[in-house]
């Protein structure tokens, strides 16, 4: 870990937004096909000329980079550019989709965390016997599985052959006055049974390798003098793996499960197309196929966003977890 | 204070064939390498020679035989088009192998000298550069590469192996540059320095070698990434040509028919893929305990 104030760490990942942001919208202007090809249809010449320049594709990258920044900092988000050219705000998608997947992430982590947290702990404690070597083998299996294609055999097995919960789609918990209307799915039923698959899906890579981070961490804690004072002053194992190893082992898993949530997104991008869930990673995967480069740019900005906030929020908890880790980062 | 000679001169010849030779010695006892390494030899001997094998060309339809069940005529079924499916997996295998390969090729080496000359020149270089790197790593592998796919235009391998390698390059270079940070500490860095060799020699030849065990076993788990990415990629239908036999094109092509119970097309290709990463996966796992990096 590096020793930087907060503040200078702050700086350079505003940096991190702004250069990935950059890149992606050098990589826009690097289209073989010009954006004014996609998204200006008119024949006229001077009217042609206006719709470019009101898109700001008359500008060079920088100035136009530069104009997107500044409206994203004022809360423009962009649009999505119809033909004509239509306009449609970018927020709007994101208001409708982000709940979603940010739905997903964190089921995502929870379940992840309630296996691999118990898992970590018996096979660190039972390290090198036959238990530790099932938990590590076994998972270094299904870790070795791409999450797409747990995804389809889990939607043919448990979705269609035992038929126990629907192989697709999605139901908000909280039905609208529409959905009731209109006969949609929706309410804390549906909405859980639609999300066991996806969720199991997404999560059982990441319980693979946070088993294996805890149960690292834990064998290096279990070494340490508290541990042994603690087994001294007779302690159960079991209080002893819980609140003296536990916590202090914890800080890798957390630090990692944190930075993970942005990454989570590329993730959702591929369950969400398999499972029809209307979140961003679908809407992500929707713009890059129907070319909607400006939505995309926002929504690239709010993964580095995101990336940013949970860099900044285990910057601020790995001391609350444990407090030596301060002192050996200063 | 370290002052043994192996320090200053860096690791003489024979030390280095030493330390060799026994870890070639652990390698050859460690079970997980050695399961990797047979698994993956399969799917190489496959990728080399798997067309003369194939009983089908991989994309001959044949409208009388469609959707058929694995059976001695067709190892693996046939899939809506009429196309067996183990010739197409077959075929499938030399384009991932090939792809991830040079995928991860490309990274390591792009990256390894980012890393490289990150770890030793330090400074505003290594800010510029570090600071660079996680701008693009903030954003996941995936979106990246389905961006730069789109942006280029790009149905094609060439350019998603060249998307793949570029996209892993950033964290390459900062393994490369954490393992070189202290190195170049050393005094065989600053014996170099003091002989007034020239950078790249000291970079390339005095340093390198030293840094290899993490640069392969990084090498190593990239390519397993590179298998998840490719296969993934594909799935999504980004970065292939229009009626490839690569793995994921075939499960995304099938796997709606798996809801009428025609699971084969997609079986095949996705036990393929799993047993493939597997054994990458375990190759990496027996380095790693041998490099203990």
């Amino acid at each position: 870990m590096k020793s930087t104030a907060p503040l200078q760490r702050l700086v350079q990942l505003l940096l991190v937004v702004v250069g990935s942001t950059f890149f992606v919208s050098i990589l826009i202007r690097l289209l073989p096909v010009g954006l004014e090809d996609i998204y200006v249809v008119n024949p006229d010449p001077v009217g042609r000329a206006k719709e470019i320049s009101d898109l700001g594709l008359d500008l060079n990258p920088f100035a136009f980079y530069f104009r997107w920044l500044s409206g994203f900092f004022r809360g423009d988000f962009g649009s999505y550019v119809y033909p004509g050219p239509t306009l449609e705000p970018v927020s709007e998608h994101i208001t409708r989709t982000l709940p979603v997947t940010l739905q997903l992430i964190v089921y995502v982590q929870i379940v992840a965390l309630a296996f691999a947290i118990p898992l970590g702990l018996v096979s660190a404690y039972k390290v090198g016997t036959r238990v530790d070597r099932v938990i590590s083998n076994g998972l270094f299996i299904f870790s070795s599985v791409p999450s797409f294609v747990i995804a389809l055999l889990l939607a043919f097995y448990i979705g269609v052959q035992l038929g126990w919960v629907p192989p697709l789609g999605y139901a908000p918990p909280f039905c609208s006055a529409e959905d009731i209307d209109s006969a949609t799915a929706c309410g804390f039923g549906e909405h859980f049974k639609l999300m066991v698959l996806p969720v199991v899906s997404l999560s059982i890579p990441l319980i693979a390798s946070y088993t294996r981070l805890l149960r690292t961490d834990v064998i290096a804690t279990l070494r340490e003098d508290f541990v042994t004072m603690a087994a001294s002053k007779g302690l159960s194992n079991r209080r002893i793996l819980w609140t003296h190893v536990f916590r202090p082992s914890s800080i890798t898993l957390f630090t990692s499960a944190a930075l993970n949530m942005g990454a989570l997104v590329g993730g959702a991008l591929v369950i969400e197309t398999i499972f029809s869930i209307p979140g961003i990673g679908f809407e992500i995967a929707l713009a890059i196929g129907s070319r909607q480069y400006f939505a995309l740019q926002a929504y690239i900005a709010i993964i580095a966003f995101g990336y940013v906030f949970f860099n900044v929020l285990v910057d601020l908890t790995v001391g609350l977890i444990d407090p030596r880790a301060k002192e050996r980062r200063k | 204070m370290n002052t043994s000679s192996s320090s200053v001169k860096s690791k003489s010849n024979a030390e280095r064939k030493a330390i060799r030779a026994e870890r070639l010695q652990l390698l050859r006892r460690n079970k997980a390498f050695l399961v990797g390494a047979f698994i993956l030899s399969f799917w190489l001997l496959i990728a080399v020679f798997g067309s003369m094998l194939a009983p089908y060309p991989y994309d001959a339809m044949d409208f009388m035989a469609v959707s058929k069940k694995p059976s001695g005529t067709y190892w693996f079924g046939t899939n809506k088009l009429g196309q067996d499916v183990f010739s197409r997996v077959l075929a499938g295998t030399q384009l991932i192998v090939w792809m991830s390969f040079l995928a991860t090729a490309l990274g390591t080496i792009v990256g390894g000298t980012l890393g490289l000359a990150a770890g030793y020149f330090k400074g505003w270089f290594d800010i510029v550069l570090m600071r660079l790197l996680e701008a693009i790593s903030a954003i996941p592998v995936l979106i990246v590469a389905l961006l730069a796919i789109a942006a280029l235009d790009g149905q094609s391998s060439g350019i998603t192996v060249g998307v793949i390698g570029f996209v892993f390059a950033p964290n390459i270079a900062r393994t490369v540059r954490a393992a070189v940070l202290s190195e170049a500490e050393l005094e065989y860095v600053a014996a170099a320095r003091l002989r007034a060799e020239r950078t790249p020699h000291i970079l390339f030849k005095e340093i390198l070698p030293n840094v290899l065990p993490p640069i392969i076993v990084e090498f190593t788990v990239r390519l397993g990434y590179a298998i998840f990415a490719i296969a993934t990629l594909s799935f999504l239908g980004a970065g292939v040509e229009a009626g490839s036999p690569n793995w994921g094109s075939q499960i995304s092509e099938n796997w709606a028919y798996i809801f009428s119970n025609i699971w084969w097309p997609t079986l095949f290709p996705a036990v393929a893929i799993a047993s493939l990463a597997v054994s990458v996966n375990l190759i990496s796992d027996g380095l790693l305990e041998v490099f203990e990096v």
